[in-house]
Parts: structure tokens; sequence; C-alpha cells
């Protein structure tokens, strides 16, 4: 059984979607957002030989997804030990 | 050492190393098989998530594929699709069903929605993805061993067979992990140090990454703007800019792709190895980071491979070369039929263009990009070498995945869980190792006799897992209210409605002249082609689902209990088949 209340579930669940859904905004905006609609803009702006909008698509969109996950693993192991639902 | 005896020696070190690992890393309990024993470390995982995923094609033809076929920006379709998955694979999927603890991603289904049906109708969801992407990986196997190594093509075959045998028959889940993370070692060496040489002999940066944004080696000319300004005077798109057919459907290819990825079963199972669901979050982070190492690296080979190709060709503008004065690799290349020429003005020399009435390079083979990349570098013969073990690696780690995840499926979802529950623990041993023999069997038969549809089939098997098991499981996970017949209703129609699309363009099972409306823009709903229509199949599979999910009867409470359960980490004990 879970040990937390029904109020702490809710509680639990609602702080993990947040997260989540803050961090899919990110991850469409860098993607579908900064390498697809908005490409032709973006590539307006040329960092080295880099178009900004082509690197989003072919480099800069990857590494973000990398820093996404990590960052959402070490918030969720944090909001766990928070709601005493980490595991031994 | 002449290449064809260095080739035999550093393909048959791996070989030998597979099944090395094999005898050590027996299975001595179904866990063993199924999850490797549950103690997997997360970045091992990770590495052998990268290796399970990284399959033939990415290895060997995706370089080409976003160089040649996508023309350059098209390709992102592939690079931020087959990565930005494990994003949704992080948040929305793997610690939940890592918590569920279970072997099979369809026994989650079956008891998330309280229904044998349900887990039957995802182990045949499973089994259509599994079955027609391992095709793909066996030609792979086939194809790397005739290319490099000189022997048929069924010989290949067998020879790659027999090794997965032995270590995904003796060790399932554990031999496979254990073989996945040498061969990722294998694969990414194989990668990346000819990218290195390339980048270093085309700008001066060792990392290809930056290499690809820097200037030419001795000018102030950028390497994509030189690429941009060659490939407009021989009359394609420019390169940087090249959109798949329009924004919508290289939203929606992106889309399927990236919903697909997550939707894998032999993607997911990996997540059942590690040991909690902490590690399951962040095992899909070091995945990933395996993974980019790849993926970042391939549009750079795309684009310095093709500027070498065309350089090669038309050495200054207007300037040709002479087809008698062409390279070696070319010669060698030419052979295996990858590369053709035809004279068709008859003055000799080599006149590429995007014209097709004048192009004189009638086919430059996607894989040329990978597999002669080295050669036109002028790269030592050990690299050469490496990159046929790099292939083979690729290969063989993916088919090993894809035939577990069909294994369990029958011996563990379709013998224990539906025709012969009261099976015991040495018998489903049994029967799981004869499973993945049989599967191994029909595998190879597949390669020997391709069905006339496998071209399609690996972009099938994407619409097929977005469109059907990712939602099932989504809605299982967020969702209290979804139903049994909800659940059921949806995976029918997003698979209907996916497979009805693509065989409406394709011809029925992909028969030539069954297709009854022509595969062209105009007859594409929203002008999204075939292969980017999972995720429309997706959304008419949550809305079906949600729809037969109101009229229905709601879920009994203890489907509530099961679900506030997934939710909370705690409690997740090990994995366990009960």
């Amino acid at each position: 059984m879970s040990p937390l209340n029904e109020q702490q579930a809710k509680e639990y669940w609602r702080r993990n979607l947040s997260l989540m859904v803050k961090l899919l905004v990110i991850w469409f905006v860098v993607s579908y957002g900064f390498g697809i609609i908005l490409v032709d803009v973006l590539n307006q702006i040329q960092i080295g030989g880099y178009k900004l909008g082509f690197w989003f698509a072919q480099q800069g969109s990857i590494y973000v997804f990398v820093v996404l996950i990590f960052y959402y693993a070490k918030k969720m192991a944090a909001l766990d030990r928070e709601f005493g639902v980490e595991e031994e | 050492m002449d290449l064809q005896t260095l080739t035999y020696i550093v393909v048959g070190a791996t070989f030998a190393l597979y099944i090395g690992i094999a005898f050590w890393a027996r299975a001595a309990s179904t866990k063993d098989f199924y999850v490797a024993g549950g103690g997997i470390h997360p970045v091992q995982n990770g590495m052998a998530t990268a290796a399970d995923w990284m399959s033939a094609a990415s290895f060997i033809s995706m370089a080409g594929l976003i160089s040649l076929s996508y023309g350059g920006y098209g390709g992102s379709v592939f690079l931020m699709g087959w990565t930005g998955g494990y994003v949704i694979l992080a948040m929305l999927l793997a610690p939940y069903l890592r918590k569920y603890g279970k072997f099979t991603v369809p026994e989650f289904i079956g008891d998330r929605f309280y229904s044998k049906s349900a887990r039957a109708v995802a182990v045949i969801c499973l089994i259509i993805c599994s079955v027609t992407y391992v095709i793909g990986q066996m030609k792979g196997v086939g194809v790397a061993f005739s290319r490099f190594l000189e022997v048929e093509y069924d010989t290949g075959l067998y020879v790659g067979m027999t090794i997965v045998f032995f270590y995904a028959v003796l060790g399932g889940m554990k031999g496979i992990t254990y073989t996945q993370i040498a061969q990722y070692c294998v694969l990414i060496l194989a990668y990346t140090i000819p990218a290195i040489f390339i980048s270093l002999q085309l700008t001066g940066n060792p990392i290809p990454q930056l290499g690809l944004g820097s200037t030419l080696a001795g000018t102030d000319v950028y390497l994509l703007d030189k690429l941009d300004m060659m490939v407009t005077d021989l009359g394609f798109q420019e390169y940087t800019t090249n959109v798949r057919l329009s924004t919508v459907n290289m939203f929606a290819y992106t889309l399927s792709l990236m919903v697909g990825t997550a939707g894998l079963p032999h993607v997911i199972i990996r997540f059942f190895t590690v040991p909690k669901v902490k590690d399951a979050r962040s095992s899909a982070g070091w995945a990933l980071v395996f993974i980019a190492i790849l993926y970042t690296t391939a549009p750079a080979v795309a684009g310095m491979a093709r500027l070498n190709l065309m350089q090669t060709i038309e050495p200054e503008p207007g300037k040709y070369l002479a087809y008698d004065e062409r390279p070696v690799w070319f010669k060698n290349w030419e052979k295996t039929g990858l590369l053709q020429y035809e004279d068709k003005n008859g003055d000799g020399l080599i006149q590429y263009s995007a014209n097709a009435e004048t192009n004189e390079m009638v086919k430059i083979d996607n894989d040329i990009m990978v597999l002669a990349n080295p050669e036109i570098a002028r790269l030592p013969n050990w690299v050469i070498a490496l990159v046929a073990a790099g292939g083979l690696a690729a290969a063989l780690s993916t088919a090993a995945g894809l035939l577990l995840a069909i294994a369990s499926a029958i011996s563990h979802d379709l013998m224990k869980g539906i025709f012969t529950p009261g099976i015991g623990e040495k018998a489903e041993l049994m029967a799981s190792r004869i499973a993945m023999a049989g599967a191994i069997a029909v595998a190879g038969y597949l390669g020997l006799n391709p069905p006339g549809f496998a071209a399609g089939t690996v972009a099938l098997a994407f619409g097929l897992a977005a469109s059907s098991i990712f939602p099932a499981l989504m809605m299982g996970i967020f969702s209290k209210g979804v139903t049994k017949e909800g659940a059921i209703a949806g995976m029918v129609a997003g698979i209907g409605v996916t497979l009805f699309y693509v065989f409406q363009h394709k011809g029925i099972m992909f028969i030539p002249g069954t297709a009854f409306l022509g595969d062209t823009p105009a007859n594409w709903f929203m002008g999204i082609e075939p292969n980017a229509f999972g995720c429309v199949g997706a959304v008419v599979n949550f809305a079906v689902a949600f729809a037969v999910s109101k009229v229905t009867a709601a879920p009994p409470e203890r489907i509530r209990e099961l679900v506030e359960h997934v939710r909370v980490p705690v409690g997740a004990g090990e994995a366990t088949g009960h």
C-alpha cells in the first residue's frame, strides 16, 4: 500500500505533472518550435557556419533532450524524498 | 596485412567476445531470462539500450538518408524523431512500468485493463511491430557480411543467426544485455573514428559536431555554405533549408517517430532490468547520452561525405572527373551496385546533377555515405575493418532485443498468461528458450526470403507502435477511467486507421497494384506521407478509447488502486512474473 494518504498522493501527482508539463513545453519548443515551425526565422541568425534553425533541428534539440531527462530524474528524486516515497 | 584478412580478424574477435559473454552470462531463472535478474546498473542499461535501439539502419543508412534521400535539413525528422522519444519515455512511461514490475508490456496492458483480450491484442500489436522490424536487421547482417567479407548473403545470415542463438537462447535478457554493452562500444568506435578523421581533414577540427559548423581548412568559407552552393549549382534544393515536403509533414513525421520510439516494446522492456524506479528515469537519460553521440555525429557525416563525394566528381566548377580516372573506392562500390554510372552524353566525364535527364550518377545508394566514408578519406585498413564490425554489432544487438520481446510475449503472455497458466518456473524457462529459438528461425527465414513488403516495414513498425501500444500504455498510467472496452477499441481503431492509410497509398499488404489511391501529396490527408501517419493513428486511438470509456461501465475499484500504486515509487520490489 502507498504510505501516502489521499491528499498527499494527489499533491505528489500534481507536482509530478506540473514538472512534466514544464519540461515537455521546452521539449516541444526546441524541436517542433525552433527546429520546424520557426526554422526560417531562426535561420536568419548564424552561429559560426550553422544557421540557428538548422542547428536546433540537427544538433541543439538533441542536447536539450538529454538535459531535460536528467533534470527530470533529479527533480523527481528530490520530490520522492520530500514525500518519503523513495525506495530504500 | 590485406584488408580482407584484417576484417576477418576484427569481426572474428568481436564474435568470440560475444560468445564468451554468452557462456559467462547464462540465465538460471525466468527472471534472468526476461529482465536480466533486475540488477542492471542504470549506466550499463543505458549503454545496452543504445545498442538495442541503434539498428543497422541507424548505423549504415541514416547518414545517407539525411544527406541524399532527404537532401539535408529534411533528414532532421530522423534526428529529432529517434531521440526525442526518449524524453517521452522517461517521463510518461518507463518509471511507472518499472514500478509495476512485471516482465512484459502486454502483461501491464492486460492487468490495467483487466482483460485477457486486451493482453492478446497487445501481443498481436507487439509481434507485428517486432517481426517487421527484425526482418530489416536480418537483412542488415546478411548485407554487412556479403559486402565486407565477400561471402554469400545466405552464409552471412546463417553465421549471424548462430551467434545470436548462442547468447540469446542461453542467456536471455541477461546474455543480451552484456553483449549489447560490448556491441555498443564496438559500434560507437566504428562510427566516430572515421568521422573524426574526416572532420579533421576537411575543417581542421577533430570534433565532427563542431566541424560541420566550421570553415573549410585553409579557407574562410564555411563548410555548410560551400555545401549549399555546390548542391544548388547542380540543381538540388539548398542543403540547410530543404524541407521534407511540407512543414506539416515534417511535424507529423517527427511526432510519429517520437511516439513510435516510446511505444516500441523491445525498448521499453530494457527499463525493466534496472533495480529501482529512480534508475529507470536516469537510465533513459544515459541511453540518450549514448545514442546522442552517434546521432549528433550522423549529420556531420552526412554533410561531409556529401561534400567529399561531390568534390571528387566535380573538383572545380564545370570541371568533371574523367570516368577512367575515378578513384579505387569508386570502382569497389560500383562492383556492389551501390554506385552506378552511365555515360549519357558519351564524353567520358562524370556529370552529376539533379536533372534526371542529364545526371550520369544514376545510382548513389544511401548506404555509401557511411560504408565508403573511410575509403574516401583514405583511412587505414583497420578503420575499414572496424566499420564492418560496427555494422554487424548494430544489426545483431537490435535483432537480439527484438527477438527477446517476441519470445517473452509468446512464452510469458500467450502460454503462461493465457493458454497454460499452471506452467511452472522450470517449464516456463524452457518454453522461453524454445520460443527464442523459434523466433530466430522465423526471423532467419524471413531474412532469407524477404516478403515483398519488407522495404516499407520499418516505417510501418513505428506507425503501429505509435498508434497502438503507446496510447494504451499512457492511458493506463494517466487515466483511471479508461475501461477495457475503451482500450481495446482504441488499439484496434488506431492500428486500423494507420494500416488503412498506408495500404491505400502503398498497396494492400504492399502488393503492387492494389493501392486504390495514388501515393502523391495531392491524395494525402493534409499532405502527410504514409510513413508519417502514426501520430494521426495515435490521436484516433486516444479519441476512440475515451469515447468508448464514457459509455461503458467504469473500471473496478482495484484498478483505481493499481493506478495509484503505479504512480508512486515506493514498494516497487523486484520485477516479477506473478
